[in-house]
């Protein structure tokens, strides 16, 4: 089934909320060798003024992947997974994340194009926090191979 | 002491990392993100899909490659945007485990917004892994 290009334009509801926790920080600073104290030492993120342990600037791939979820999981939408390559990611953080922080992610189609036997999928979330304010932004373009590609 | 924008110059060498990367750090990364997809763990699961082997997830690269410019800012929030491109899988051996040499480099200074741009070379074997890999971060003037 071809990549479904209807979706192009559209927003999902916003997701559920994400409560952003120290030992969550912890495993992916661990897992990513980010050795800087702030993400696992509250005395360390506190001295540079925050009021939590902070993320590292890759965090909210965990949020955003989950948001995505509701898109790249629909059958309607015609993204076999087994043909998926991550092509591009950006982050743009407004503030950043800090342990305590309760997010909510709101996911946004920004394009379905096709290129060839290719299909360039791009996404975009906005995570805000519970003011509303805004967080971080997530891009993140996927390339789907066609049947036979 | 943080650098400041006023010690960087264009295409200065700021910090430099070689990361190694075996099966149990995918497994460690994939319980930390939730991305449990089988190529990242599972040997024949990505040969099945026509992967030279078990790949690490871009975003382990991605995320790893900017821990240098954390350490280098001395503040993890001082990074207000990371973008990168995957131009090659980094394929993980078992027994064994790859060598991901990260070279932070600057690439632009702006004082209007406080900010220098890093550009990170990420090399695995000789070949570049990730494509315009930047950093943006917040200095003091």
């Amino acid at each position: 089934m071809a990549v479904n290009t209807s979706y192009a334009g559209r927003t999902y509801p916003p997701g559920e909320v994400y409560e952003v926790s120290a030992e969550k920080i912890r495993e992916l600073a661990e897992a990513t060798a980010s050795t800087h104290p702030a993400h696992t030492d509250p005395a360390a993120a506190r001295a540079l003024g925050y009021r939590g342990v902070v993320a590292p600037p890759t965090f909210a791939v965990v949020i955003a992947q989950r948001a995505e979820a509701a898109y790249v999981q629909d059958p309607d939408a015609g993204i076999d997974f087994s043909r998926v390559v991550h092509a591009d990611e950006r982050f743009t953080h407004h503030r950043p994340i800090v342990a305590g922080d309760r997010l909510t992610p709101t996911l946004h189609v920004d394009s379905v194009t096709e290129r060839g036997p290719l299909a360039m999928v791009t996404t975009r979330v906005e995570i805000a926090d519970d003011d509303g304010a805004p967080v971080a932004t997530v891009v993140s373009t996927l390339a789907v191979r066609g049947e036979g590609a | 002491m943080s650098p400041t924008l006023a010690e960087l110059e264009v295409g200065q060498e700021v910090a430099r990392r070689t990361i190694e990367v075996d099966r149990a750090r995918l497994v460690r990364y994939a319980g930390a993100s939730g991305d449990f997809n089988p190529i990242h763990w599972n040997e024949r699961f990505a040969r099945e899909v026509g992967l030279p082997g078990v790949i690490a997830h871009g975003m382990w690269t991605m995320g790893a490659a900017v821990g240098v410019v954390t350490e280098w800012a001395r503040d993890p929030g001082a990074v207000v945007d990371y973008q990168t491109r995957f131009a090659r899988p980094v394929v993980v051996p078992d027994p064994g485990a790859a060598q991901v040499e990260v070279t932070a480099t600057v690439g632009a200074i702006d004082a209007e917004t406080s900010t220098a741009r890093i550009d990170l070379a990420v090399v695995v074997e000789g070949q570049r892994v990730l494509a315009k890999a930047q950093a943006l971060v917040r200095l003091a003037a």
